[in-house]
């Protein structure tokens, strides 16, 4: 079992004909991955390595019943990508792509929310979503996740969602799903959609959750995991020695007047009985100690 | 992903105006003979107000009142070149002086927590907004708005009485408000505020100060943003890594850092911290780096001279561990890199990249296999 996505995921690639979306749909389609159809108006009729294009995600539906969608997409096509997805009927949508402005990101995940409530957008600005040995949508590298289980991934931070995976394989763990849900200050799918998701999975067991500094995403997380989650879950969150004022990089990830601080987050998640490491790799060796106890 | 871009006060009502709001005449200055000339312009008594990327200028005395142009020059001179919170003032905005009856405060940013726009607006403006909000959480009114829907003029409305403003208060705020929703929306801010609005004895409402943060994602539908970017606050590292489009921050320690992904580049600082050692930046080359970037990002590193160490730690999703060995040996080529590099490199083909690296290692390009290895290395090298 799996959350979100599995074998039987039909995905269309919206973007598939630029150098990014060729090179990741590819890749994925290597990894497992059930790719077929890109999207691209200009393209239609035509395939890249005999997958076909058309000219939007409707017509790649009715042709090959896609049901998943992921996005390569420029930033100042994504909200219309986003919405072309939603109106096919598209029930899962990853938009890989950073850069997309804030007001965008607001109006699409509320107007998603009011038009389209059956959607689930991950993203932007993530590394999309892996069921090791199923099914593989977006960048991350398939070969550093183990298939099988207990153990679930939600990451807020794109690479240090390649560390996590890296620390469980170190250690001989297996992954039901990992979701990088993204550090934009909208993100489409939040930590409480992924720990509730994994709560219900029966093949996840414990789950290892990687926040970041900024906004109150991970206290919000906390509270949920002490009333809503009867898993054992270990965390680390990036940015504990980061100058309050300063932006790094991320939009979600600035720290202002004391709020959003690691040291707030640490604390929140130790209350609802997270097991916090202070880098990637001490979270990973908690997660060993939960997996061994289980 | 680019930095949000923060506007001087001047830039935020040049902004406003644009939108329809009401805003002081004035002019910029640069010197003393500049406020002179603007005061002799615009007719005193004017207000002399410092412009900085920073809170508490009244405090500091950089906002001052001149009743006469000599009193604007007395005011400009003092103020051009006084320190506000490690800000030098280089320009002043002189603007024609306001009688004020009453100080209000509103403004716009995103609720990441509701996910939709929050309006506050309360009648308590002129002093700082967290004061208010701890003290007297009840004296802000707030609105949320959904960004689907955006704000109608009833919403608007009940916003504004709920604020217990002075009625003949009401309808312009309600009107300058909405302008100011659509100047948030519509110019792509992170966030708009105006403390304070004020209400004039004459029973004018009226913008009396502006604080903007634009979202510089959205530089691509507004061509004339570019002017805001030269006006950034940087120091010199920074300024030389924002010419080459790296998102680097200025950190003060010996341990230069390279790494790949916001979030990797902020859990490296904290590792090289937590074995000891004292990052000299953060420094993220993001998703598609390529040798050029990686060359970019050294270059930036050597030109720092407390930097004793190098750090690069990559983890391949997008970036691809041929891009970043071939990055390597092509910056060690084109820049002579003074500091030893300790290179962590995992994920997407890392094994391609370290091949392509093995014949090029030396007691200055070493290679740990994991990232807490490599910055206890790193720390030892700099320490050396």
């Amino acid at each position: 079992m799996s959350i979100f996505v599995n074998k039987d995921t039909k995905v269309v690639y919206q973007g598939l004909t630029g150098s990014q979306g060729r090179y990741y749909g590819m890749l994925n389609r290597d990894y497992g991955t059930d790719v077929v159809a890109g999207t691209n108006p200009r393209k239609a009729g035509t395939d890249v390595e005999g997958v076909p294009v058309f000219a939007n995600c409707t017509e790649a539906v009715a042709a090959t019943g896609a049901n998943a969608s992921c996005i390569f997409i420029p930033a100042p096509g994504v909200f219309d990508a986003v919405m072309d997805a939603a109106e096919a009927g598209i029930e899962f949508v990853a938009c890989i792509t950073e850069g997309v402005p804030a007001h965008d990101e607001a109006r699409f995940f509320n107007m998603l929310k009011r038009d389209y409530p059956g959607v689930r957008l991950l993203g932007p600005n993530c590394p999309g979503i892996i069921t090791p040995g199923e099914c593989n949508i977006g960048i991350t590298a398939g070969h550093i996740a183990k298939p099988g289980g207990p153990v679930g991934i939600v990451s807020r931070s794109g690479t240090l969602t390649y560390q996590a995976l890296y620390e469980l394989q170190q250690k001989d763990i297996g992954v039901t799903t990992c979701v990088g849900i993204g550090g934009d200050p909208v993100p489409g799918t939040s930590f409480i959609d992924c720990l509730e998701a994994f709560e219900a999975d029966p093949d996840t067991k414990a789950v290892m959750m990687i926040g970041e500094i900024g906004g109150s995403a991970e206290e919000e997380a906390a509270e949920f995991i002490k009333h809503h989650m009867s898993k054992p879950v270990s965390s680390y969150i990036a940015g504990v020695t980061a100058p309050p004022g300063k932006k790094m990089g991320h939009a979600g990830a600035i720290v202002s007047g004391g709020k959003g601080t690691a040291a707030a987050k640490m604390d929140a998640l130790r209350d609802a009985g997270v097991r916090v490491g202070l880098n990637p790799t001490e979270a990973g060796e908690l997660m060993a100690e939960i997996v061994a106890e289980l | 992903m680019l930095p949000a871009v923060d506007l001087f006060e001047y830039q935020g009502k040049q902004f406003f105006r644009s939108y329809g709001m009401p805003v002081s005449d004035g002019d910029v200055a640069f010197s003393v003979d500049e406020a002179v000339a603007a005061a002799e312009r615009l007719g005193t008594p004017v207000m002399v107000k410092a412009q900085v990327h920073t809170g508490g200028r009244g405090k500091a005395g950089g906002v001052k009142f001149a009743a006469s142009v000599d009193d604007v020059r007395t005011h400009a001179s003092n103020i051009l070149g006084l320190d506000i919170n490690g800000h030098v003032v280089r320009r002043l905005w002189i603007e024609k002086a306001s009688d004020i009856a009453e100080e209000y405060y509103a403004s716009f940013t995103l609720d990441r927590s509701a996910k939709k726009h929050l309006g506050m607006l309360s009648a308590e403006g002129g002093v700082e907004i967290e004061t208010v909000a701890a003290e007297n959480p009840d004296a802000i009114s707030k609105v949320l708005v959904d960004p689907a829907e955006g704000l109608t003029e009833a919403a608007a409305r009940a916003w504004v009485e709920g604020a217990n403003l002075n009625p003949v208060a009401t309808d312009q705020a309600v009107d300058i408000l909405r302008k100011l929703y659509v100047a948030y929306v519509e110019g792509d801010a992170d966030l708009v505020e105006i403390n304070p609005l004020i209400l004039t004895p004459d029973n004018r409402v009226h913008v009396l100060d502006a604080k903007v943060t634009l979202d510089a994602n959205a530089v691509f539908r507004h061509e004339d943003y570019a002017q805001y970017d030269e006006t950034q606050p940087r120091d010199e590292r920074e300024e030389a890594a924002h010419a080459k489009g790296l998102q680097y921050v200025g950190l003060a320690g010996s341990v230069g850092v390279i790494a790949n992904g916001a979030g990797l580049a902020m859990s490296t600082v904290d590792v090289v911290n937590q074995v000891g050692g004292k990052p000299a930046n953060f420094l993220d080359i993001g998703g598609g780096a390529n040798a050029q970037v990686m060359a970019n990002a050294l270059e930036v590193i050597n030109n720092d001279p407390d930097v004793r160490a190098i750090f690069i730690n990559i983890f391949g999703g997008i970036t691809r561990g041929e891009e970043v060995a071939n990055g390597i040996i092509g910056a060690l080529d084109a820049v002579d890199i003074e500091a030893p590099i300790v290179l962590r490199l995992d994920g997407t083909n890392a094994a391609e990249g370290r091949e392509i690296l093995a014949p090029h290692l030396n007691e200055k390009l070493v290679m740990e296999p994991t990232m807490l290895d490599a910055a206890r290395r790193a720390v030892a090298m700099a320490a050396a």
